[in-house]
Formats: structure tokens, sequence, C-alpha cells
């Protein structure tokens, strides 16, 4: 899954973010579109070939909690480096520089280790089968359904905005008329997910990493070449855009001015710790991948491993986000028609032969689909087991579930392809989702990380504290940033503030509330809190699982020193 | 058990760890390696084609590297690694194992 849920990163808000500019058509050819579709072959057999494996709903939703580490590693890195991430961070980077590095080292890579190291025993060893059934678990029915609906709502217009990105791309680059994607694309993803479940899409993913990867690399490569290679880019860049631009923290203390409208306190806190937090911890479509494996060593690891390449990917968005600042010069201001958006559409139409642009567009394509199909994956997954199998329709036979499993998938995909089409009629939707799904994402981290510490976090906190989070992040955004009450000089910044105003109302609220209500039997607790073990969870190691690359903690740590001695030539 | 949720974790506990002895995944999921590895092989191949035949016009464009050249024999070598490593180390059949003493005696 794309991240346009992810940190907010902005499409830069002044222009539309996914109108790319008329000339960027890409001179595609027969053997670009045999490489395309020999992927497409591909990905639908690996959908049949996946259905002779799912017998129960826990296959289909969750891949039966079989797959070994390095597929789910890959998978929950590939699930958030879809196509809008690809796109959006190129943009990002050609119009903030190397801030950039702060969505994957500060922004990422805490969280994720967090998740490994802290609450994968939590999630894996209570055995959930998705993010709200633990908040069932450890506060109330309300609690869950709140959540519930909530992300179910945010996944289906997320699956919705990547499709209509998907198409407004295709349209851009291919020339296929906007409608004929989005139908196809839908068509597709439905095709494989119904088939075969989460192992499709995971599959899925894995193989759509390494085709990016074979697509990004060349370009970089090119990128850097044309432009005189890091010296010539940062020579260049310097002299258009300021020292700052090729600095991490240049610029950024508190009061100064800089083009992202944040300074180190509320990188380090909003965009670090609180809305990434937020994401990686709780973001269903990640956590789904690590739900996924087969014992808890590996599902403690798929954060890890996947913590390694997501430091490192960032030079391969960056880049050619930067390169393209250089190339174009009036990039996304009205000098130019080209908007940031379209830093990496315009290298590849200009630096990439035929043969290695087929692996671009191939590339593109497949995260694209493969954003749309993550949330599809954990839409049918939280709507089936916690609204349909809970409060709907109890105590039917698994099969039942799997084939209401099927067919949620597709009505998942018709509503998908309901909002991309009513994407299409709002002129910024993107940065505007994005700042939706923030509003989501804290207030569910607050609710989790409170449960999971306090033992005495009441039952119906969890539900009040949601809808406070949620409701005071709105608020922060619609009302003092939009209406001017406070001067926040850009969406970014306001996302930021939105997170931690998100947080600090749902934590207060829940403690509150957890005054006044009675909180849970210190009995039903066993798994859910620090300090707790899940009965059933003492499962022996298995065999390997303590060799020295495969502790957690040293994984962990090994990540966060790695992103933070990866800073040092950014920094001075 | 508790009247407030109506679902405690032992309900779940007893409800996946079912479902995981039924369940299929394991024993039936095929090897993705095999998938990458053979897609990368046929790209690599078809990629490096490209860049065999490639025209001169078309390399000064891409800075006077034949990226396609380059770029196919990776995919290539990424291939072959998937399918080496898929070789050298098949997944082993799994145990018709399960923790049958998971399930914790009625309550």
């Amino acid at each position: 899954m794309q991240t346009p849920t992810y940190p907010a990163p902005t499409y830069p808000a002044p222009t539309s973010p996914v109108h790319l500019a008329a000339e960027l058509r890409l001179p595609t050819n027969w053997l670009d579109y045999t490489i395309l579709a020999i992927y497409f072959v591909v990905v639908l057999g690996i959908g049949f070939a996946a259905r002779r494996s799912v017998k129960t709903s826990l296959d289909f939703f969750l891949s039966g909690r079989s797959l070994p580490a390095w597929v789910t590693g890959l998978a929950f890195i590939a699930a958030n480096l879809g196509a809008t991430e690809i796109l959006g961070m190129a943009a990002n980077s050609a119009q903030y520089g190397v801030y950039t590095v702060h969505w994957y080292w500060i922004g990422a890579i805490p969280a994720m280790v967090f998740l490994g190291l802290v609450m994968m025993p939590f999630y894996y060893g209570s055995k959930v089968r998705s993010v709200p059934e633990f908040l069932l678990l450890r506060f109330d029915r309300g609690a869950h359904l709140l959540s519930s609906i909530l992300f179910a709502f945010a996944a289906i217009l997320i699956a919705g905005v990547n499709l209509y990105a998907l198409a407004i791309v295709v349209e851009a680059l291919l020339g296929w008329p906007q409608w004929v994607s989005i139908v196809v694309a839908g068509f597709f993803v439905l095709g494989y997910i119904t088939l075969g479940g989460l192992s499709s899409a995971i599959y899925n993913e894995v193989l759509q990493f390494f085709v990016i990867l074979a697509a990004l690399i060349p370009l970089s490569v090119l990128g850097l070449k044309k432009v005189g290679g890091w010296d010539g880019l940062t020579d260049s860049l310097t002299s258009s855009h300021g020292a700052d631009f090729t600095t991490a923290w240049g610029g950024t203390g508190i009061g100064s001015d800089n083009p992202l409208g944040a300074n180190w306190l509320t990188i380090v806190l909003g965009l670090g710790f609180v809305l990434s937090f937020g994401y990686w911890t709780t973001n269903f479509a990640e956590v789904q991948r690590a739900l996924s494996a087969k014992n808890l060593s590996a599902a403690q690891r798929t954060p890890l491993i996947a913590a390694f390449p997501k430091i490192f990917i960032v030079f391969l968005v960056m880049i050619p986000g930067l390169v393209a600042a250089v190339l174009v010069p009036k990039i996304g201001t009205s000098g130019s028609d080209l908007q940031y958006n379209d830093a990496i559409p315009y290298l590849m139409e200009d630096l990439l032969p035929n043969g290695v642009l087929g692996i671009a567009v191939t590339g593109l394509l497949a995260a694209f689909m493969a954003g749309m199909a993550a949330n599809i994956s954990s839409f049918n997954t939280v709507f089936t087991t916690d609204i349909w199998q809970k409060y709907v329709k109890r105590d039917e036979e698994d099969t039942y579930y799997v084939r209401f499993g099927r067919l949620i998938t597709a009505v998942g995909v018709m509503a998908s392809i309901g909002t991309a089409f009513l994407a299409s009629s709002f002129s910024n939707i993107m940065s505007y989702l994005q700042t939706l799904f923030s509003f989501f994402n804290v207030p569910m981290f607050v609710v989790f990380i409170i449960g999971m510490f306090w033992k005495r976090a009441s039952m119906k906190s969890g539900f009040w504290g949601l809808l406070a989070g949620t409701t005071a992040a709105m608020i922060n955004y619609f009302v003092l940033y939009k209406q001017d009450i406070i001067g926040i000089p850009s969406d970014q910044g306001a996302n930021f503030v939105s997170a931690i105003a998100g947080f600090v109302a749902g934590a207060v609220v829940m403690f509150a509330v957890s005054l006044f209500t009675a909180p849970k039997p210190a009995a039903e607790l066993q798994g859910l809190v620090y300090g707790t073990t899940s009965p059933g969870m003492e499962e022996p190691p298995a065999k390997g699982d303590d060799a020295w690359y495969r502790k957690p903690a040293l994984l962990g740590w090994g990540a966060i020193i790695l992103a933070a001695a990866c800073y040092i030539p950014f920094s001075f | 058990m508790s009247e407030h949720s109506g679902y405690s974790d032992r309900d779940l506990q007893r409800e996946v760890t079912e479902l995981q002895g039924k369940s299929a995944t394991a024993a039936r999921l095929f090897d993705i390696r095999r998938i990458i590895g053979g897609l990368f092989v046929v790209y690599g191949i078809i990629v490096t084609i490209a860049g065999i035949t490639e025209s001169d016009a078309d390399i000064a464009k891409a800075q006077d590297v034949n990226i396609n050249l380059w770029t196919g024999l990776g995919m290539l070598a990424l291939g072959l690694f998937f399918l080496a490593w898929l070789w050298l180390r098949p997944v082993a059949p799994p145990t018709p194992d399960l923790d049958q003493d998971a399930e914790r005696p009625a309550e």
C-alpha cells in the first residue's frame, strides 16, 4: 500500500497534485508493452495459484499465519512503497530538497523498530486478526466498532484515490482514457485478491518491490550522470535554492523560515513521533503483513527487516526529485508547465530508452495497483471479521466467511471505483486525504499506546479517547488552521500540529474517563498490556531462529543506529 | 468470563488456533522465489537483448550509458540469485504439527 496515508507528505499544496503536464507522454513501444503484459499475466497467475492454498478464513485474510519473515518483511516495505509515495516523495524532494530524508530516517525507522520490538509480541501473541480486534479485547465493543468503521471507510477512500491517481498518470503517460484505466485496474485487482486473498496481495507486493528497484535505480543513476554526479547536483541546487536545500536540518531553528513550514521540534515530535508512530504501529494494511508471519520471531522481524531497505530507498526517490529540480529550474512554480509531481515522469521521458522504460512503466503501474490491493485486502479483513462476523452474522461456518470475504472484496472494489470517480471532482484530494487519514491514525495510536502501557485505562476510555483525538485533530485543521486562527505556514506544518493536538486530546480524555469508569479485570488483560504475556504463547523458538542475525533486538537497534548515522553527511 | 465484551481473548485464541490447524496455506502455497526468479530471468533476457541491439542515438540519450544492457544483466543476476536460493534451500514440507496443548481446558 502506498502511503498516501503515511506521514502526510504533502503533495505540494498549491496545485492539483496529480495532474501531469500534457507533454509528458512517454515514447512507449511494443517492447515496453510486452514487458507490461508479461507482468499482468504473472500477477493473475499468482492469484490463481494462491487460490489452491485458501481453505479457511485465516488463509484468506491472514495467509494462515504461515509466511516466512523475508516475504512479510518485503511485503511490509512494498505495501508502503506505493506509487503515490514514489511520485510524492520525489515531488517533496523537488520542492523541499533534502528535508525529505526526515520522512524516512526519523519519520519511519524509530516507529518501525518500536512496532517490531515492543508491539509485535502483543499483536501476534494475542492472535488478533486485525488492529480493531485488538481494541475489542483491550477495551470494549464501542471502541471496536468505532475503529472498524473509521478504518473501513478510510480504506475505501484511499483505495479509490490510488485508483484515480493511477488513471491520471496512465492518461498522461500512455494516453489511455481515465475511465479505462480505472475499470481495468479495478477489475484486475478484484481478480487476484478475490482468488488468493492476502497471499496473492503479499506475493504481488514482493514482486512489485523488485520491479520498482529495477525501475528507480537506472533512473537515479542516469539522472545523477546528467547533472554531473552528486557534487554537480549539490552545487547546482545550492546556487539555485540556497545552501539549506541540500541539508537535512539547515533552516529548521524554531522561528526561522523554511519552505517546509516546520522546525526541528515539530519535525521530531510531530513527524518523528506522533504521525509516524501513529501510522506504522496501527495502520492495519501494514500490521496485517506482520500478522501473517509464521511465528512470533518472524512477526517481530518483519518491520525490522523492512527498516533496512527503508533507510536506503529514500535515495532512490529523492535523487530523481533533486535532479528534476536542477533540470527544470522553475518546476512547480508559474515559470514552468511542470508540477512537482511531474518529477519522476519527466525523468522517465527524458532519460529512459525503450526496455528500461517498459520496466519503469510496469513498476509504476504495479505500485499503484499494489497500493489499492493492500487497502482492499485490509478492508475486506476488517469488514468481514470485525464488523460482519461480530455484529451482523455471528456463528456461521468458517466457509461462509471466506465466501463473504470474496463478496465484500468485490463490493469494496466497486466502491473504490466509485470513490475514484468521485475523487476526480476534487482538485486537491490527495493532500486533503492525507490529512484526513492522519486524523485517524493518531488517535488510534494514542488509544493503543495508553491501553498497552496503563492497566488502569478503563474499558470505556478507548471509545472516548478515539473520538476525542479524532475530533481534536479535525478541529485543529479545519477550524484553527483553515480559518487562520493560529498561524501555521503550510499544510504540512498544520498536519504536524494536528497530530500533536489529536494525541494530547485523546490522552487527556482517556485519563479523565478512566478515573470515572471501570477498568478491565486483570485476568482479561493477559497478553494485552505491557508486562503480561498471552496464555498459550509459550512457543519454543523455531529451529534456527536464535541465529544472531535473527535476533530482533540486534536488527532493531542496528536499524536505528544506521539511520542516525545516515544523517551525518547531511547535517554539517 | 466477562460479560462485557462477550468475546474474550480465550475465545479468540481458541478460534484462531483451530483455524491454524485447518489452514492450508503453509502446506500449499507455492514458493514465491520461483516466480521472482523466473520473471526476472525473462525480463533480464528481454532487456539485455534490447541493450545489445540498442541504437547509438538511444545510448546517447541515456547519457552514453547502455542502460538497457546494464539493467538487463542486473535483472538476470537477480533472477538467477532467487532460483539458486530456491534450489539450495528449498522449503521443508511443514510438519503436521500443532500445539494441541494450546487448547485450554474448558472454563
